[in-house]
This record gives structure tokens, C-alpha cells and sequence, in this order.
């Protein structure tokens, strides 16, 4: 693959506790612009803790990441990666912080040196595109689960990332919240990485699914849209459909 | 208590936060500090004024004046039969000394100007702003971001009590004086420091994912007008003359 359209690339990580089995365990990942891939895999598989390691968060015990082309070491370089990648977190309690809305999405852009005017004009932007206008006084946590996760998506939006890291976003959403965030993903022109348990939210807004287990993905396991796009009276309800 | 607070259209709610914030400091430890009767009942009418361009139902203030008045009781229990001084008359065979009842009078006067006061800004200036001015007033970064945060995740954190208090009644936990329930009630208070601990973490992983950099930039804009102005003269006035009755002995009143 290229390396100018390589936006994530992830060379033998690992990472663990010390007196525990590797959480990340020497993983590679080339992840290119404008490709939108979902991970599947069971609890504790390491799957947060990658995009943590992606981020910056976390630091790993060997391997190299580069993003964005540039070989990122320390701290400095990746507050310069965290500008254009946007991580929603799996709690939206965590994410929002401030008292009301229009202060939580205007902070990124104002983090990101924008003026007062121009950080709110974005939150206005973002929370139209949204679907959320009329949105910015309310008080972040008096909001519904779904608002907050739409809310949160705003914060992480309003800083016009390239790659959104997106960990869990439908996770204990009802349908419709559901649906409103698959309309969302599909209409985005951003490339992303997506975390989730649901089999059919995920081959519905993901180009590929790779399997995460014991801290290394399974590329050899991808799994194809084509065998998977079907409507299920059961949704998640166990069936399989592998062989 | 956790509900938000709601706020009070008037006068005072209009005023700039940041004179408030000055004049109850300035206010409160004047109030704190006076030993004189006199004082303090000026400092009442002051209270009593402020509270009044407030517009806030007295229920309201009330409700709140009940949890300081429940400690002052307990000092009356006390002060009147353990402070030295002249016996009025005896309780129960106790001595009550003038000294004592006087004492305990002027920190029931203390506690509900300076509560009242205190009542007066909380309900006519949201949080938020009451934040936003102490950054305005070059307050230590530190104590701002702590009493926002404290603000933003107590309910937070009260929620998870609720959870973790739920979940131990579900099973049929039901406190009494023995070594099970405080050993359940320090897992609990254990389990929720953790969880803040945690979640504090967590918390400044996702600002630091959205660029923070120990800055919080507040999008309220300040500005002092006339009546503002106005308003601290006559604050300051007012203090002088506290001051000037508390330490020097032009007989004013």
C-alpha cells in the first residue's frame, strides 16, 4: 500500500501489564484514507485499549506507530496526530464535561486555537449537521443516553477530524438513536475505525470487519459484506452464519 | 440538593458576577470576624436588602437555611453551659453563663447573614458563570477547574452511589451496629472512590484527545456597567462603615 494514503499504520505493538498475558499483543495494522473498517471481538480482546495505544493514552511496550506518514514518539507528536483524530469514548459521561452543550462542542475548536466566534459558529455547524440545532443550552448531563452519544459525536466532530475512532457508539442506544447515528456514519466523508458487538450495524456502515481476539486482530479472518448483508427478524440474537 | 439550581430573574441576577463575588468575600469576612452587636445588625439589614433584590421565594431560602441552623442547635446544647463566665441561672442543675448565651447568639446572627448572603448569589447567578468569573478574576486555574469539575460530576458520582446503595439492597443488606455493615460501608465508599478515580482518569483522556491543554476557555463575555459601578460604591460604603463601627470608637450609632 502506498504510504501517502496511509493514514494509520501500526507496526508489531505490543502492549500488557507486567505479570499478565499481553493485552495488545504484537499487533500490525495498516489502516488507509477513506477506508472505514470495524472491529468485532470479545470483551477484554484488547480493542479499547488499541485505540487508546492510537491515540496516545496509552503507551506500548514495543512496536512503532505512525500516523499520518510521521513516526510518532512522545507526547508532542501526538497532541499535533490528536488534532485530526477524533476518539468517542464508549461512555458519554466521560466525554462530556461541561455544563451545557454549547460549551462542550465549542471547547475542541477553541482548544484547537479557533476564536469565541468562530468555535461557536462550528458548534452551530456541527450541531445542525447533527440534527441537534436548538441543542446548546441545554445541560450535558440531564440529557438522554442517545443525546449524549449525539452530543459527544458533535465534541468530537466540531474539531473537522480526518479519522474518527468511534468505540462502542450504538452501545445501549435504542433502535431508533441506532439509525440515526447509521444515517450519520454513512454520510460522513471522514474514514474511521469502529468498534462494536453488533454484526449488523457493523456491515452496514463498515467496508471491512476484522475479528479482534487475545490483543491481535485476525486479518486472515475478514469477514465480507456480501456474505453478511441480510435482514434478521432476530438482529443480534444468536445465530450463525460463518460456514 | 443535587438538582440544579434554579435562578431567580432580578435585579441582583442581572448584576456582574464578579462584583458579587467580591462583595459577599469582602462581606463575609467582615461578618466572620466582627465582635460587635451592632455590626452584626447592620450586617443583617445589609443581608436582609441584598436578599430582597434578590426575589427568591422565602421557602426557598428557608430550605436552605434549615441544614446551618441544625449545626447552630447543637452549639446551643452546648456553649450556654460549658463557656466561662457569669451564671444567669441555672437548667438541671447546669450554670448558664451570660458569656455563653451571648456567644452562641452571635454565631446563630453569623451564620444566617453570611448564609443568606451566600443564598442570595447561588440563586441568582447560575454556576457556571459564578466559574467563569472567578477565571475572569485571575483565580487560581486549579480552584476553578475543581469547582467546575466538582460541579459537572457529582451528580455523576451521586448516581453511582444510588447504583452501588441499590445494589446492596437488592440483597437484602439492611445496616445495624456490627462489623458486616461497616466493612459494607467501606467497600462501598473504597468502590466509589476508585470509580471517581477512575473516571477522573477517563475524563482527562478524552480533553486530552480534544487538544486540552490546561486551558478552559469560557465563552461568556463580562462587562461592567453603570449600575454595576454604582452598586460597588455603595457595597464599599456600607463595608468601610462595618469596619469603621468594628474598629475604632467613633460612637456612628
Amino acid at each position: 500500500m502506498d504510504n501517502n494514503t496511509l493514514v494509520l499504520n501500526l507496526n508489531k505493538i505490543s502492549f500488557g501489564y507486567p505479570g499478565s498475558r499481553p493485552v495488545i499483543d504484537d499487533l500490525s495494522l495498516e489502516f488507509a484514507r477513506r477506508s472505514r473498517i470495524g472491529l468485532i471481538g470479545p470483551n477484554g480482546s484488547g480493542k479499547t485499549t488499541l485505540f487508546h495505544i492510537i491515540m496516545g493514552l496509552l503507551k506500548p511496550i514495543s512496536g512503532k506507530i505512525e500516523l499520518f506518514g510521521k513516526h510518532v514518539k512522545d507526547e508532542k507528536d501526538f497532541i499535533t496526530a490528536r488534532r485530526k483524530i477524533g476518539l468517542l469514548f464508549q461512555d458519554a459521561d466521560d466525554q462530556l464535561f461541561s455544563p451545557t452543550v454549547l460549551e462542550d462542542v465549542a471547547f475542541g475548536p477553541l482548544n484547537l486555537g479557533k476564536s469565541k466566534e468562530e468555535a461557536i459558529l462550528t458548534e452551530k455547524k456541527t450541531l445542525n449537521f447533527l440534527g441537534l440545532a436548538g441543542f446548546e443550552d441545554r445541560v450535558t448531563h440531564k440529557l438522554s443516553g442517545g443525546e449524549k452519544k449525539l452530543v459527544s459525536l458533535a465534541t468530537v466532530l466540531s474539531m473537522e477530524p480526518e479519522v474518527l475512532l468511534l468505540d462502542e457508539p450504538t452501545n445501549g442506544l435504542d433502535d431508533h438513536t441506532k439509525e440515526k447515528i447509521k444515517t450519520i456514519l454513512t454520510g460522513l466523508d471522514i474514514s474511521y475505525i469502529l468498534i462494536s458487538h453488533e454484526i449488523d450495524f457493523l456491515t452496514s456502515v463498515t467496508d471491512a470487519i476484522y475479528r479482534m481476539e487475545n490483543g491481535k486482530i485476525l486479518t486472515d479472518d475478514e469477514m465480507h459484506i456480501h456474505e453478511h448483508v441480510h435482514a434478521h427478524p432476530h438482529g443480534l440474537a444468536s445465530h450463525n452464519h460463518k460456514q | 440538593m443535587l438538582e440544579t439550581l434554579p435562578i431567580y430573574d432580578s435585579f441582583l441576577q442581572r448584576l456582574d458576577p464578579r462584583i458579587k463575588i467580591i462583595s459577599i468575600f469582602i462581606f463575609s469576612i467582615l461578618t466572620a470576624v466582627s465582635q460587635k452587636f451592632n455590626v452584626l445588625l447592620l450586617a443583617f439589614s445589609i443581608s436582609l436588602a441584598v436578599f430582597f433584590t434578590a426575589n427568591i421565594p422565602i421557602k426557598e431560602a428557608i430550605k436552605r437555611l434549615i441544614p446551618v441552623n441544625t449545626l447552630v442547635i447543637f452549639l446551643w446544647f452546648f456553649l450556654p453551659f460549658t463557656f466561662k463566665g457569669n451564671t444567669v441561672f441555672t437548667l438541671f442543675d447546669l450554670p448558664v453563663t451570660l458569656e455563653g448565651i451571648l456567644l452562641a447568639t452571635m454565631i446563630t446572627v453569623k451564620s444566617n447573614v453570611i448564609m443568606l448572603m451566600l443564598i442570595a448569589l447561588t440563586l441568582s447567578t447560575p454556576i457556571v458563570t459564578i466559574a467563569h468569573a472567578m477565571h475572569e478574576m485571575k483565580v487560581p486555574k486549579k480552584i476553578v477547574h475543581l469547582f467546575f469539575f466538582t460541579l459537572r460530576y457529582i451528580h455523576v458520582i451521586h448516581n453511582e452511589y444510588i447504583r452501588l446503595s441499590n445494589s446492596m439492597k437488592i440483597r437484602s443488606f439492611k445496616p445495624k451496629t456490627n462489623f458486616h455493615t461497616y466493612r459494607t460501608y467501606a467497600y462501598m465508599v473504597g468502590m466509589l472512590l476508585i470509580k471517581s478515580l477512575e473516571r477522573a482518569q477517563r475524563v482527562h483522556n478524552a480533553m486530552r484527545c480534544r487538544g486540552f491543554n490546561g486551558n478552559l476557555y469560557s465563552l461568556s463575555n463580562f462587562s461592567i456597567q453603570k449600575t454595576d459601578k454604582i452598586v460597588m460604591a455603595i457595597m464599599m460604603i456600607l463595608f468601610l462603615l462595618l469596619g469603621i463601627i468594628e474598629w475604632t470608637t467613633i460612637p456612628l450609632f
